[in-house]
Order: C-alpha cells, then structure tokens, then sequence
C-alpha cells in the first residue's frame, strides 16, 4: 500500500476495500423512457411491470438514510415520467438523501423548474449529447435537443444556478466541447463530460461511437486546462495514463463505494454493469439494500485491490488503474488487462483480435422499444385436429362457484 | 493554504453532513455538493467537537492531538474552511 508524506495510507488505496455504505449510487427509477438514445447503457423504453412501488422505493430511501449515504444519482429511463417521482424526490430530500436527477427534459416545464428551484437538496442534469440538434438528434433521437434547451430554459428563468449539462463524450461531439461550455455558461449551469460506455444497447454503437484516440487526448487536453469548472464524474481515469492524474479518485469505485439499483431492485455493482456477472442482490430480500451492500459475495470479491494483470508491467498503471471494468468486460476484453481505450495502445491490439460481435457478452435486460413491428415472412401453419370434449366446456377449478360447473349434458 | 487561527471558535457548516468512517469520515456538503475526507479519527472527534469548544486548539488537544501535532491538524481544518465544510462561530 502506498503511503503519503505523513505515512498514512492514501485514501484511494483504503477505498479498495469498500466502504460500510456507498458515498453516492444510482438508482434507475423505471426503465419506461420517452426516448430511444441509441447508446442507452440500461437499455431503456418500456416500464417493467415489476418496478418498485413507491411504499418500496420509500423503504430503499429510510434505508439509505440509516446508512448515511449523502445522495443518489436518479436515472432511467426518464425518471420524471414516474407518476410518484416527485413524491419520490420529496421523499427523499426531507429524510436527508440528497437527489441528483438525469432527464431528457421532457417534463421540465417552467412550473416544475421552479418547484426544483425551491428545493436545496435536489440538482438536475439535462442529458445532451450534441452542442448543435444534428449531433444530439443523430444520437438521442428527433426533437431531443430542443426538449432540452427548452428545459435548460425553463431552469435558469426559474432561477436554478449551477445545475448541470450532462453530455456523453462520442468521436462526434469531441470536437464541440468549447461549444458545450458556452451553452452551459449561457443557461448558468455546469458542464458535465462523461464517458460513452459499450453497456446496453451502447454495446450496438461503441464501434463507430467511441472517441477515437487523437480525441482522447483533445479531451484529455480540454479536461486538464479546464480543471473544476467542469465536472467528469470520475469517468475518464483510464486518460490519466496520458501524465498528470485527472481530478477525481481515479479509481473503480464498482461495489466498493457506488453501485447502481435498477428499476426493479436488482443491485449491480455499477451504472454501467447491468449483467448477470455484476448482480449482486435485490433490495426486496430480507435485509434490503444494506444486507446486500454489507453481505453480497460479489461485492466482497470486488473489494480487494485490483490484480494488474497483463498491465501490471506499465508504467502508468498506478495512474489508470487498468481503467473501467465495463468497458472491458462488454467488449470481451480480460478484466485483468487493459481497457478497450488504453491511451497506450494497447487495448486497441487486443479489440483487434476480439471474437464476433455475437460471442460477446450481453445483458440479458433490454427493455427497448419495439420500435418495427414483428415480421411474419411466410404463412402460418395450422394443424386440426378433432375437439376434445374434455376442453370443451369452459376451465374448472376447485373453487368454480358456479353449481353447475363441470357438469356436461349429454 | 491560509493559515488558520486555531485560537477562535469554529464549527462544522450546517449543511455538512459526517459519516463515520474506520479510516476517519466521510463529510458531505449539501450546498457545494462537495465531498470532504477526514483522514484519522481523532480530526473527526475535534471536528465533531468544534460547535462545543471555545476555540479549535481547545477541540484538537480533547482530541488526543498533541502540542506538536498542531501546525499538520490546523492546516487539515484550513483546507475544511477553505471548502466551507467548517466556518467561524462567533457565539
């Protein structure tokens, strides 16, 4: 373990072990979205009948209270199209969690924004992902980025300083980063850059997506000489091989002090790992979120200091840390080795040599609209055959109430 | 870093929250949205007991902090008011 001047271990070495209860996670309140972005990480659109009631979401909240986590990053989905969200929010903010929310902007009207507005403990992002609608629309859908600006609108006449403009990073939108913090400075909010992610349906679109390695270090660059006025979510500490360590923990914070609950209940061990392999619990057992957080052997395995694997030997790898779990596992890269966008290189060698598409891995959850109906390509076949008097009347079961159920005339 | 009048009374800022951490504490602050460490445990009893002393250096030696320690603890505590996770109390 590494020490500091005074001897002490550093925090980022102790953070390796996991934390008694998370700093922050997210929480996806429903899959339901009005919108289809093409590199939605949950895979989102249609509602999942088995979504958290709100007396089961309040309960998550009392428990997240208990332990003391500072706040939750809500998403979806469009969370706001939830009929009890802001219930939800309320809920949470008077019972000391505070709430950070994603939207596409679709429900912020100049009565909502101003209901935000009043509340201290609630911080908004608007997702974008394009500074001009040609960018944003090609991603995020037709009319998204004017529902947003018209949000953003709507927030800064309310009055609502500082909140944020939250944009995934693509080879598209790189070269607009000047051009996304005028629009956040313009609306008096703050930029947020993230980091695209090949997770959900962004597994389809990582390959002509994801920024390409001169961008990465135009975005490094950008990242560097703009310091704290813009705020990355600890997303890109696979770039701190490019030298100088980025702002943030850098450091995989999956199951040892973030993790992501999911519309559902399902505890994963990050926003970006909704597979089978990072499921840790669902909120709806026994012992609820805590007994998951504290309990889950996932999350204990997790909570080891990462083996270096093939990267150990690098000299960078203190800094990168071998970068996101994720990214490397939807790509079908080791997870003991280097992330699909090493900014030396060499993960690009071994995307190279990755199997077909088909053989990658793949959440099992997609709750994406059915945007083309089922094609029927040929006749269906139908087989008859003589009727069964036994199905003939109509199912009886043991408490038909009917007296006469059950009984055939001749 | 200012250096830090260890000799008036400070307190933690009320939108901060602390969660005890085996490593010391995490603090949260409701209003920046920015999130602090405190590094031992003996900070995190000073600190817990700033609003309670008449001044930080009488909350650091409760501590258990020594004399000696005091310059390494008071610049700890100026990085705390230069976030504004503490400010000055003048009652």
């Amino acid at each position: 373990m590494k020490t500091t001047a005074h001897g002490s271990p550093r925090l980022v070495d102790l953070f390796e072990y996991g934390l008694d209860a998370p700093i922050c996670l997210t929480w996806e309140l429903t899959y339901a979205c009005n919108l289809s972005c093409s590199h939605c990480l949950s895979s989102s659109g249609r509602r999942d009948p088995r979504e958290l009631s709100t007396a089961e979401a309040k309960a998550v909240i009392a428990e997240l209270e208990a332990m003391q986590v500072f706040y939750v990053n809500i998403g979806g989905g469009e969370p706001t199209v939830r009929p009890d969200f802001f219930e939800l929010l309320d809920y949470a903010t008077s019972h000391h969690v505070g709430v950070k929310f994603s939207t596409n902007g679709v429900r912020i009207t100049p009565e909502v924004a101003e209901r935000l507005a009043r509340n201290d403990y609630v911080d908004v992002q608007i997702s974008l992902d394009g500074a001009t609608a040609d960018v944003n629309d090609a991603v995020r859908g037709a009319g998204s980025y004017a529902t947003a600006i018209r949000a953003m609108e709507n927030l800064a006449e309310a009055g609502l300083k500082n909140f944020k403009l939250s944009v995934v990073c693509t080879r598209h939108n790189i070269p607009q980063l000047d051009a996304f913090k005028a629009l956040a400075d313009r609306y008096g909010a703050q930029l947020r850059l993230t980091r695209l992610r090949p997770s959900g349906r962004g597994a389809d679109v990582w390959d002509e997506l994801h920024p390409l390695p001169g961008q990465q270090r135009e975005l490094y660059d950008w990242l560097v000489a703009h310091g704290e006025t813009v705020l990355t979510g600890d997303s890109f500490f696979h770039l701190s091989a490019f030298g100088e360590a980025l702002l943030g923990l850098n450091l995989c914070g999956a199951g040892r002090v973030v993790c992501l609950i999911d519309p559902v209940g399902d505890v994963y061990a990050c926003p970006f790992a909704i597979h089978d392999e990072f499921l840790a619990g669902n909120v709806r057992e026994p012992l609820g979120f805590a007994g998951v957080w504290r309990g889950s052997e996932l999350f204990r395995r997790l909570r080891v200091p990462q083996n270096g694997g093939s990267c150990s030997s690098c000299a960078f790898y203190d800094t990168c840390k071998g970068g996101c779990m994720a990214a490397k596992f939807f790509t079908g890269l080791p997870l003991d080795g280097p992330d699909p966008e090493c900014v030396q290189g060499y993960g690009e060698q071994l995307l190279a040599q990755r199997p077909a598409r088909s053989h990658l891995p793949r959440s099992a959850v997609d709750h994406s609209h059915r945007t083309t109906p089922a094609t029927r390509s040929k006749p269906v076949d139908l087989t008859l055959v003589r009727r069964r008097e036994d199905l003939d009347g109509a199912p009886v079961s043991d408490c038909a109430e009917h007296p006469l159920a059950g009984l055939r005339f001749p | 870093m200012s250096t830090m009048d260890l000799d008036r009374a400070w307190d933690l800022h009320p939108q901060v929250s602390v969660r005890p951490e085996p490593f010391g504490a995490l603090l949260y602050h409701f209003g920046t949205r920015k999130l602090s460490f405190l590094k031992d445990r003996r900070l995190l009893t000073a600190v817990q007991s700033l609003a309670d002393a008449t001044s930080a250096r009488e909350a650091f030696l409760a501590a258990g902090i020594r004399e000696a320690e005091l310059p390494r603890y008071g610049r700890a505590l100026a990085t705390l008011a230069h976030s504004s996770m503490v400010v000055g109390r003048t009652s």
